[in-house]
């Protein structure tokens, strides 16, 4: 009965014949038309900036197009060599990787630079859902250490190049995969305490200078306000001026006199804060949590356990993207390199990430020919 | 069929299983957005003015603009100290394409050291590159003029105009002016403990001596400043709001250009001091120091050889004789202590003593003697002073006691500051019992009074000093304090500078006060006086007194010879006077030193000095 609702309306959509999920998309537009006008403003008015972010935007929605149109049973079938090639190629980049501020993340293949870390975002809750779907759920203790693994292994590597942000991302990945399976609380508990037993050892040997200093400058951000403090101590002056309505769109002048670094990169939250203010922050994260919302609905809606889990963790792993930038700049995490999704100027993981709402999109309307499969 | 049944069941209870995940899952980002809508309240509600303000401190910078520092003028209002434009090479690094290839070329044009060069690369490491750097300063007319006209060939090069404080009578006035220096930290503490720091963000200079320094604060103005909008690397966007500075006060002076020239010309290579005012206010007319230095060497910071040599010299050109030559007055001032023995009743006008040459202390066998070897036979109080006989004052003085002169010449000024306005002034002495003891740890003598009685031994004074001292005698009692500004003036308006009368002594006789300027004005006036030939033919009548300190002991019967001295121990040259005779306009006091007699050295040059302040008519303006 349900299936018969979320069908009909599917159905009678014009879109439906492109699989294109009409809430989905319209939420997408919505945050990427606000992040283009945001945009505009950070970067000092940049037409050139803003029509290379249309490029970029344009080429990102094409891929979810095409995503979309692959059916879940296919990709499913790509999920495992997908995996074991991008593992290969992480290696690969630690062993012959091209060097960029300090780190070991690109892969030359020489007409272009790749990172190959991008594909594991999708490849890593890809091949844990196909491992973890061809078994009954809740997953048995076996079936989750071993999908445990498999997230660890791409996750070490990447932490390696070292790329904390991402690591992040795809361990979040991982285990969004195995707590949507329904791994047990007991079990979560455990992983928990284990992860705070953890940073100990991960800040004495698992850390470069550079990202202690980030940790440190999270904690205390005015111990150094000239050096690593900088950046968040700016972020906090633009978006606690911003105030309730804001300074108007390019009107900010922590952002337009450039005293907040990396605004329209990593840092636009906080450039959309101060000119638009609390409003205008009401409202983006209204958007985010729409199509996160959406993101989940679908998943639940989803037929097989496979689809149900990639769609899930896809739109969970968005989440954490939202959460950890607004937290960085905001000061309640620290700083980690992750963009605002959508938002933020520039390009690889916004590719990835339209892939993986293209993904949703296929589960989203495959469902019926899932259903006589 | 069964089992088919448990794989649907266990599809429906995985469906469960995961709907309920997903729905956690959906209330902890609904929880974690709630985390970041309550951290963004925090911020841009609660915190929303402390980063209100911060925002705002990081986009507007306050720039001070210094203000134009007062000029100086004489009397009649020739300029003194003036700001005059200086040009300085500058270049702004972002606007300049090759900078080896700019610096050659401009070094082709104009003589541009590799000292310069060097620093000037220095500074460019170290400065933001949109600020203008200077590459050499003081141009010269000839260089201003060749880089205006290849200014064109050289993007980011500029000749920028500062102003700078010039001294246009070099070393005339410069133990009045003073001069100004760069802010050392002596300054800034000083400033600091004055409250007037932040008045001095945009001012490089600052009044180091003289009435630079004694009038910083009028001179100096009050600061202004723009409020800029500047971005993250300083660079300024746009003036947002403007205080203009308020310049300096202009000061005029009492001094007068001719009478300090004449004072340069007559002095010449001679050492020594003239300093003349109006004694009935206190105006300073002519203060001049010999040998003097240039100021306009301190102004751009004085190189170490220029300032040793300053230093090293045994003229000793920097210092102030005026209020800093410390010379024992000697007999210059009988009129005052004649004054006392008048007062006391220990001399009436018409008392007489035999001089023979010399005085002796009763029951001692040594023989003050008198500079006139043979003595000055029968004087009273007008030919002591006129005559300036040793021997007359050296029985008064005795009589006297050094109690009553001490307290008395105390009264009169001695021993005191002049109250000038500098601040290089040194203490002078008017020795006591008690001043001996703390000082010496010894008892006084009569034979300290003797010596005392002729203005010799521990008494000192300054030439500012007689000065004072002998206007009081002019005045009935009355002490001017000298002061060399006349007015200030700004664009709020003009303020007079007057200083008030001091009173000093009671004088019980006032008949007293015009036996002794009979006295001064016989000295001048009569033959005999050691005046006389100084001013004979003088067009105008005056008044004064002579003095020759001796600065070595003459061994009993030994004669003075100027020759078989050397020349830094021979007799310094003193003269106070003043004139008209009547209601006098103008008192002058001139010390020379080691070049012998008061009457034969001193009084001339007072006399050519009275002989152009009347013929120039300096002090006729009011």
């Amino acid at each position: 009965m349900n299936d018969s609702l979320v069908n009909s309306r599917h159905s009678n959509s014009r879109l439906a014949f492109f699989h294109i999920d009409t809430p989905l998309l319209l939420g997408l537009l919505a945050l990427v038309g606000y992040g283009l006008l945001v945009l505009y403003s950070a970067s000092g008015q940049s037409e050139r900036m803003v029509e290379a972010q249309i490029i970029r935007l344009g080429v990102a929605f094409a891929v979810m197009i095409g995503m979309a149109q692959i059916s879940p049973l296919t990709i499913r079938r790509w999920s495992l060599p997908l995996f074991i090639v991008g593992t290969l190629l992480l290696v690969a980049v630690l062993l012959f990787g091209h060097i960029g501020k300090g780190a070991q993340r690109w892969l030359d293949l020489g007409f272009m630079k790749f990172q190959p870390s991008e594909i594991m975002k999708l490849a890593v809750p890809m091949a844990i859902a196909w491992f973890i779907s061809s078994h009954n759920l809740p997953p048995k203790k076996r079936h989750l250490t071993i999908g445990f693994l498999m997230c660890m292994i791409p996750t070490l590597l990447i932490a390696k190049q070292p790329d904390l942000g991402t690591s992040i991302l795809i361990a979040g990945a991982g285990i969004f995969v195995l707590f949507l399976a329904g791994m047990s609380w007991k079990l979560i508990g455990l992983i928990a305490a284990l992860i705070s037993a953890f940073a100990p050892v991960l800040w004495l040997f698992g850390m470069h200078d550079y990202q202690r200093r980030r940790v440190l400058t999270f904690i205390n951000p005015e111990s150094d306000p000239l050096g690593s403090g900088y950046h968040i101590i700016q972020s906090k002056i633009a978006i606690g001026s911003g105030g309730v309505d804001g300074k108007g769109w390019m009107q900010g002048t922590q952002s337009q006199l450039e005293f907040l670094p990396e605004r329209h990169t990593d840092f636009i939250f906080s450039v959309l804060s101060e000119e638009f203010g609390l409003i205008g922050v009401l409202i983006l994260l209204a958007i985010y949590l729409f199509i996160i919302g959406r993101g989940l609905l679908i998943a639940s809606r989803a037929q097989d356990n496979y689809a149900k889990l990639v769609a899930g963790s896809f739109t969970l792993t968005f989440f954490v993207y939202v959460f950890v930038n607004i937290g960085m700049v905001s000061g309640l995490l620290p700083v980690v390199g992750v963009p605002l999704p959508l938002v933020s100027y520039g390009g690889t993981s916004m590719v990835t990430m339209m892939a993986a709402f293209g993904i949703i999109m296929s589960v989203s309307t495959h469902k019926r020919s899932m259903a006589k499969t | 069929m069964l089992r088919k049944r448990i794989a649907m069941q266990d599809v429906e209870a995985e469906a469960r299983l995961f709907s309920q995940r997903a729905l956690v899952a959906m209330l902890l980002v609904m929880l974690a957005f709630g985390v970041i809508i309550i951290n963004m309240y925090h911020l841009q509600v609660e915190s929303y003015q402390v980063y209100q303000t911060r925002s705002e401190g990081n986009r507007i910078k306050v720039v001070p603009l210094a203000p134009n520092r007062g000029l100086i003028t004489d009397r009649n209002g020739i300029l003194l100290a003036e700001n005059r434009p200086v040009f300085s090479l500058e270049l702004v690094p972002e606007q300049v394409e090759d900078m080896t290839a700019t610096l050659a070329e401009l070094a082709s044009l104009i003589s541009i050291s590799e000292e310069q060069q060097q620093s000037f690369l220095k500074e460019v490491r170290q400065q933001r590159r949109f600020n203008s750097i200077a590459l050499k300063e003081q141009l010269n007319d000839e260089e201003v003029a060749i880089i205006a006209v290849n200014q064109h060939r050289f993007p980011g090069v500029t000749v920028e105009a500062r102003l700078s404080r010039h001294y246009p009578f070099g070393n005339l006035f410069t133990h009045a002016l003073g001069y100004i220096g760069r802010i050392n930290t002596n300054d800034l503490k000083r400033l600091e403990d004055n409250d007037q720091l932040a008045n001095y963000a945009a001012t490089r200079d600052i009044g180091k001596i003289g009435l630079e320094r004694y009038y910083e604060t009028e001179l100096h103005g009050t600061m202004g400043y723009q409020e800029v909008e500047v971005n993250n690397r300083g660079r300024l966007i746009r003036v947002l709001r403007s205080v203009p500075a308020q310049s300096g006060k202009n000061i005029q002076l009492n001094l007068d250009v001719g009478l300090q020239l004449t004072a340069q010309q007559i002095l010449l290579e001679k050492r020594g001091a003239i300093v003349a005012m109006d004694p009935r206010d206190g105006a300073v007319l002519a203060f001049y120091s010999n040998p003097s230095y240039d100021p306009n060497l301190f102004v751009h910071g004085i190189s170490s050889s220029n300032y040793n040599e300053l230093l090293n010299s045994p003229d000793r050109p920097l210092i102030n004789r005026v209020t800093q030559g410390i010379y024992p007055p000697a007999s210059t001032i009988k009129p005052h202590l004649a004054l006392l023995g008048l007062e006391t009743n220990t001399i009436t006008p018409s008392t007489r003593i035999w001089d023979p040459g010399f005085f002796q202390l009763p029951g001692v066998e040594h023989r003050y003697r008198d500079w006139k070897r043979w003595g000055h036979g029968w004087v009273d109080v007008y030919s002591a002073i006129v005559e300036s006989c040793d021997t007359f004052f050296y029985d008064m003085g005795v009589k006297l006691g050094i109690d009553r002169i001490s307290d008395y010449m105390q009264k009169l000024g001695f021993g005191e500051k002049s109250g000038i306005d500098i601040l290089e002034e040194s203490n002078t002495n008017m020795p006591s019992r008690g001043w001996k003891r703390a000082r010496h740890n010894q008892p006084w003598y009569h034979g300290d009074t003797v010596a005392v009685s002729i203005g010799q031994g521990y008494w000192t004074s300054s030439p500012m000093q007689l000065l004072t001292t002998t206007a009081v005698l002019l005045n009935d009692g009355l002490r001017p304090t000298p002061h060399m500004a006349k007015t200030l003036t700004n664009d709020a308006g003009s303020e007079q500078v007057s200083t008030a009368l001091q009173p000093t002594v009671n004088v019980v006789n006032t008949r007293n006060w015009q036996v002794i300027r009979d006295a001064m004005l016989q000295t001048v006036n009569t033959p005999k006086g050691t005046a006389f030939n100084a001013f004979r033919n003088a067009s105008y009548t005056s008044g004064g007194k002579t003095g020759t300190a001796q600065l070595v002991s003459i061994a009993q019967d030994a004669k003075y010879d100027a020759n078989a001295l050397d020349e830094r121990l021979r007799d310094n040259a003193m003269y106070v006077g003043y004139a008209p005779a009547e209601n006098p306009s103008i008192i002058i006091a001139v010390t020379v030193e080691n070049i012998g007699g008061g009457g034969s050295t001193a009084a001339p040059i007072a006399r050519q000095m009275l002989d152009y302040y009347f013929s120039a008519g300096v002090n006729n303006d009011e």
